[in-house]
């Protein structure tokens, strides 16, 4: 992000993860996790240069329809089919600040609740003209926007009825490797979001809210698109200034 | 009644879930012509300088079964034990190296593979050098927050023996589970998510 701020970067270490608003790694509910948990007690390190350091991605790897589902994978003068949406936010940190350069991948099941993807085995259509992948980087601001269509809800092998709420899977670069996040955005007002074993495994109710993308009216594009409001908030860090840090460090 | 402090939360984790590879390997996916290649699969160049690697293994679960829908991330330094990254404040790392690499399992095997180079030494926040190694990130379905550890080499023995992260693992029969094998070139470092021999999680 060193073309985007003239500001000093931050070298301080981040602050230990909260883990009370993170899922706990066995949730049974969630079937999956049950062989998948570690069960020992985890090696507790505050951050070293290892740790507060991070990959930066420039916009120079970014295409003109990255952040374009409706149309990054269609074929020329056709597009997804769907209920066209905007996805937008800001990426801020633990301190309220936002986060510039961040990385972000999002990706998502087409309309219909499918994905096109070889282990999907749902019933419902592709879509040719919808891949589901797309990303972006935050400016100055920590602000990022991208277009898509809606993904619809879809069944999942886990309990025998058992349906994932629409969502769309985001990844997320900030700037030192132990901010590194996957999460899943949610939309205002659905029902099955309190359903889903996967929400479930998230224990605090505040938490799950936090993943809830507000429909933004003043955002919507008339006779075009409307548009969610998604802010993602990830791991702040001290300041350097009063710790007593020896050189290279 | 205080002032408040103004903080606000993290975001909570929620699983990569099976179909990661379409968000972030959509190549590998076989969602091809949205970008032109996958992020993180090229870590070296002709120029990079250090000794060729390659680290392999796989992500294997409490059954004893590999996953194979897996996706991990490393973060290392270069030769010289800097990092590309503008939050190194010691030097200019390598810019033939970028640090960072990313590897889906392979969906038949389980097996990953990045080809880098041996990274240098780092120091802890005491200026210790700790002993040379690589950061890991694990992401897959029915992981619901990424897990982190690290890769050391098991030809560093002596480096090992000083390390200030190592020191702190307090049942040292545990030890083992973070130092990856070396044959030939190659390092492999399989990683168990539970069981006698669950690898060495961090919580950083």
């Amino acid at each position: 992000m060193s073309d985007l701020s003239n500001k000093k970067p931050e070298t301080g270490a981040f602050f230990g993860r909260d883990r009370s608003q993170h899922p706990p790694a066995y949730t049974p509910g969630y079937k999956t996790s049950v062989l998948r948990s570690p069960q020992k007690a985890l090696l507790s390190l505050d951050g070293t240069v290892s740790e507060i350091t991070g990959p930066v991605f420039g916009h120079s790897i970014l295409g003109e329809l990255d952040n374009d589902l409706i149309h990054n994978f269609a074929k020329s003068g056709e597009s997804a089919i769907g209920e066209r949406i905007i996805v937008h936010g800001r990426v801020l940190d633990e301190r309220a600040r936002p986060v510039p350069g961040a990385l972000i991948e999002f990706w998502q099941a087409n309309a219909g609740g499918r994905y096109r993807h070889k282990k999907e085995s749902y019933l419902a259509a592709l879509d040719p003209n919808f891949g589901g992948c797309g990303r972006t980087i935050t400016d100055e601001n920590g602000y990022y926007i991208f277009r898509t269509v809606k993904p619809g809800a879809y069944p999942w092998p886990n309990g025998v009825n058992d349906w994932r709420p629409a969502h769309i899977h985001f990844s997320i670069f900030g700037h030192g490797f132990a901010q590194r996040l996957i999460t899943q955005m949610y939309f205002e007002g659905d029902p099955m979001i309190w359903k889903c074993p996967i929400v479930q495994t998230i224990p605090d109710r505040a938490a799950i809210e936090q993943l809830v993308a507000a429909l933004d009216w003043s955002a919507t594009i008339p006779m075009d698109a409307r548009a969610y409001k998604f802010d993602i908030v990830l791991r702040g860090r001290r300041s350097t200034l009063f710790e007593n840090r020896l050189e290279g460090n | 009644m205080v002032q408040p402090l103004g903080y606000l939360k993290e975001s909570a984790s929620q699983t990569a879930g099976p179909y990661v590879h379409i968000g972030l390997t959509p190549n590998f996916a076989e969602i091809t012509g949205v970008y032109p290649v996958d992020l993180g699969t090229a870590m070296v160049n002709d120029r990079t300088q250090g000794e060729r690697i390659t680290v392999t293994g796989q992500v294997i679960d409490g059954s004893g079964t590999p996953l194979r829908d897996a996706l991990i991330e490393i973060w290392q330094a270069d030769a010289a034990g800097l990092y590309n990254s503008p939050s190194e404040m010691r030097g200019s790392a390598d810019p033939n190296f970028t640090g960072w690499g990313r590897c889906p399992c392979d969906l038949a095997t389980g097996e990953y593979r990045f080809e880098t180079i041996k990274p240098g030494r780092v120091p802890f926040k005491d200026g210790r050098l700790m002993a040379p190694h690589i950061s890991f990130w694990i992401v897959a379905r029915g992981i619901n927050l990424g897990l982190n550890t690290r890769m050391y080499f098991s030809d560093e023995a002596a480096a090992n023996a000083e390390d200030p992260v190592l020191a702190r693992v307090e049942h040292r029969v545990r030890v083992p589970t973070l130092i990856a094998i070396r044959d030939g070139s190659t390092y492999r470092f399989d990683i168990h998510l539970q069981g006698d021999r669950e690898t060495v999680f961090f919580d950083i």
